[in-house]
């Protein structure tokens, strides 16, 4: 190559060849609604498309549940936790949960190739992160079926009864698990509505669960829309909601719920400050900064959409996070080479188009990574907002997308003044070097998961959920049994 | 497939062919050269390694051998690969290496007084050795399996960057662990940090423990994600590896024709 140290070689452009994941997600051309163990056309008779937000092509109909067709999962729920599964030994119930997680596990890659198709996450998170995830916290579940005596020392643990399900689009396969393997657990049956946008690797579960010999009407699955979810959280019947999702939709399940024996749990939006100090390890930072707000694009309740960057080290951390955005690879989803991948829908692209606009008219500076976007699909630019107030919208509403609000503060007061500052608590995230600051700094935010020098680290083991708007209760870990059991 | 291929042939011509061991002799360099200047001649189109790497005394033979290929010869210096001889001792020995026709100088900092806080001693070394090299090419070896922190790391390779040195490298070879990703993304942050202040590219070589084509596509996407493709060159990324050559080799055969061959099909260096 060079024959003398004068003489320069040109340097290779070197462009990475598309490597997309192959395997047959196995999807039916049309899904029924999942009752009583077997897959049953709905009463009304309605089915809708459901799509692939990347290409924005139909993936598969797939049944609309009505309030007759929740009537009759309700039922079944009911019949199956009367007759079957609350007179189960907790280690016969383990068994059937730790069915589940295997099966889960052996067919990992189609779950994580129907998920990136049917949510427009890129492969990589569906792969490492959603369907380990899931599988993760059908074995931890299972693990608890028989240790209630443990879980709670003198007293007894009696299952609630009939629970209904309400979960988001933006981990589908992953909240399902999140919901189902502590209510199996604890002995309780299920009603779980998927979101609308992304119905199939919830439907894929249902035939796990058949697969998996669980006894009839334990789980029921019904697709639907909002009016669907309404039926569950008002039919007179069910024990308990589980609602993972908006804010707004939170406040609505309380006001139902008020005056009702019904318990409830809900994980809602959030608006995570994650705080960088002047001394910590600043490119270890740059990577959490960017997991935090573009992981999943953004899709994600603790997101850190707000960072808070000391004075001392702004320029320096922004000018880093310009140059690491712009080497984000967005496009095909199902590319093993990229990071983000196409936003969940044309509504929620909308939304956050919308609360962008609202970020230049009240005055903060965009800067977004000057990547290419496919023509179809639902894209948005990983976005980076300098100059923001704390009375910004983009500082105070949950954007849902890959849009970062950038702060600076001067003190560790003034962070956690800021960092409190919103209606939201569900996450933060703190970086520095010092492991002294970390507590006094962690102990003063109020927020239900707070992570230190790393960001959007889950583990079944985990307890999760939110102080303020970000909702009430928590999933995950021990804390995760309680909301699902009454003790005597 | 196309940027596998572009991938492996890079990183052959970035390799520095290295032999350093107490019973290297003149057949064992001369056969090293050879391989060097062909690497697979059943295989048409392969580009030749960047440099062998020996001993000072052995660069004379290297030279010789390779005259008119344009492979550099790296000559290892400054009391290889202990570092733990006195100032003057590492200076004869750098101008010997450079005497005998070196083109490039890989050196060992003083770990002893680096570890023990002399970092003005450890700085005016390397600026010093860099003054006696002028044009000829100065690698400065961390031998971050001695440093301990990867805190360490980088404060030594923004010490060794701003002293003069032209590329930075991981290790000797001789000290586990030698070169790892985790090391290597560090040093090239520094690398891209002194690129941003001062406007000057600056080379890397991690070396030591790299031994299959896979760990060197590893390290070429850590460069091209952190540097960018500007450092995709010779002239700034080199592989110090004795083994990896082959590896590639077997890589590149199996993409032309399909099948894997065995290792005996591939020459020894």
């Amino acid at each position: 190559m060079s024959t003398t140290t004068a003489e320069k070689t040109a340097p290779l452009q070197w462009n990475y060849a598309p490597a997309p994941e192959s395997v047959d997600p196995k999807l039916r051309k049309r899904y029924d609604l999942f009752i009583d163990g077997k897959f049953v056309p709905p009463v009304e008779g309605n089915y809708r498309p459901s799509i692939n937000p990347a290409r924005e092509t139909t993936l598969a109909e797939v049944a609309d549940a009505t309030a007759p067709d929740v009537d009759k999962a309700v039922k079944a729920a009911r019949k199956a936790y009367t007759k079957v599964w609350s007179k189960m030994s907790g280690k016969e119930r383990g068994k059937y949960i730790f069915r589940i997680a295997r099966l889960l596990q052996e067919r990992s890659r189609e779950f994580a190739v129907a998920e990136t198709l049917n949510g427009g996450k890129s492969i990589r998170e569906s792969r490492d992160t959603d369907i380990p995830l899931a599988a993760a916290h059908f074995f931890y579940y299972a693990g608890w079926a028989d240790k209630h005596d443990y879980a709670f020392p003198g007293r007894r643990a009696k299952p609630l009864g009939v629970c209904g399900q309400v979960i988001p689009w933006n981990f589908p396969l992953l909240m399902a698990a999140w919901k189902i393997a502590p209510a199996l657990a604890t002995g309780n049956t299920v009603v779980l509505k998927p979101a609308d946008t992304t119905p199939l690797t919830a439907l894929k579960l249902a035939e796990l669960i058949q697969d998996a010999g669980l006894p009839p009407g334990v789980v029921n699955i019904i697709p639907g829309g909002r009016p669907t979810g309404a039926a569950i959280v008002q039919h007179p019947d069910i024990d308990k909601i589980a609602f993972t999702g908006s804010t707004a939709v939170g406040k609505w399940i309380q006001k139902e719920l008020a005056g009702t024996k019904k318990k409830y749990t809900l994980e809602l939006g959030g608006k995570a400050a994650n705080i960088i100090f002047e001394d910590a390890a600043i490119d270890q930072a740059v990577e959490g900064i960017i997991n935090a707000i573009f992981f999943n694009q953004g899709h994600v309740c603790c997101a850190g959409s707000r960072l808070l960057v000391q004075e001392g080290v702004a320029d320096t951390v922004i000018a880093k996070l310009k140059e690491r955005m712009a080497t984000l690879i967005v496009g095909d989803p199902l590319d093993k080479n990229t990071d983000i991948g196409a936003i969940n829908s044309r509504e929620q692209l909308g939304r956050i188009e919308a609360l962008v606009a609202t970020g230049s008219e009240e005055g903060a500076e965009m800067w977004q990574a000057p990547c290419e976007l496919p023509a179809k699909g639902f894209w948005f630019r990983p976005t980076l907002f300098t100059n923001v107030s704390q009375s910004h919208k983009i500082c105070r509403d949950e954007i849902f997308g890959p849009v970062l609000s950038v702060l600076t503060f001067r003190t560790e007061d003034e962070a956690v003044e800021k960092a409190n500052n919103t209606a939201y608590g569900l996450s933060g995230g703190v970086w520095t070097d010092k492991g002294a600051k970390i507590f006094k700094v962690t102990r003063q935010i109020r927020a239900g998961v707070i992570w230190a020098n790393t960001f959007n680290k889950f583990d079944p083991t985990s307890p999760f959920g939110g102080y303020k708007e970000s909702g009430s209760g928590r999933e995950g870990g021990w804390h995760g049994l309680m909301p699902y059991v009454e003790l005597e | 497939m196309d940027s596998k291929v572009q991938a492996l042939k890079l990183a052959l011509s970035m390799i520095d062919q290295t032999t350093l061991e107490g019973s290297d002799s003149p057949g064992k360099v001369k056969q090293m050269c050879y391989k060097a200047m062909h690497l697979h001649d059943a295989l048409p189109g392969l580009p030749h390694v960047a440099a062998v790497c020996v001993y000072p005394t052995m660069v004379r033979t290297a030279k010789e051998e390779l005259k008119g290929s344009g492979i550099h010869v790296a000559a290892v210096a400054t009391a290889f690969p202990s570092g733990q001889a006195d100032h003057e001792t590492k200076l004869l020995d750098i101008k010997y290496a450079i005497s005998e026709g070196a083109d490039e100088v890989d050196m060992v900092i003083s770990r002893g007084h680096y570890l023990n806080g002399e970092f003005n001693y450890v700085y005016d070394e390397i600026a010093e050795f860099k003054s006696i090299c002028g044009d000829v090419h100065l690698k400065v070896i961390l031998e971050t399996g001695e440093l301990g922190t990867l805190d360490r790391v980088r404060h030594a390779s923004d010490l060794a960057l701003a002293a003069g040195g032209d590329f930075i490298k991981t290790s000797t070879g001789k000290v586990q662990p030698a070169a790892t990703q985790t090391v290597t993304l560090v040093m090239l942050e520094a690398v891209r940090d002194f690129y941003q202040r001062t406007g000057q590219r600056r080379g890397m070589k991690p070396a030591g423990g790299i031994k299959t084509a896979k760990q060197a596509i590893q390290y070429l996407v850590t460069v091209n994600e952190t540097l960018g493709s500007a450092w995709l060159t010779p002239d700034l990324f080199r592989f110090g590896a004795s083994t990896l050559t082959n590896d590639i080799l077997m890589q590149l055969v199996k993409e032309s024709t399909g099948v894997y061959q065995s290792s005996d099909y591939f020459s020894q260096a």
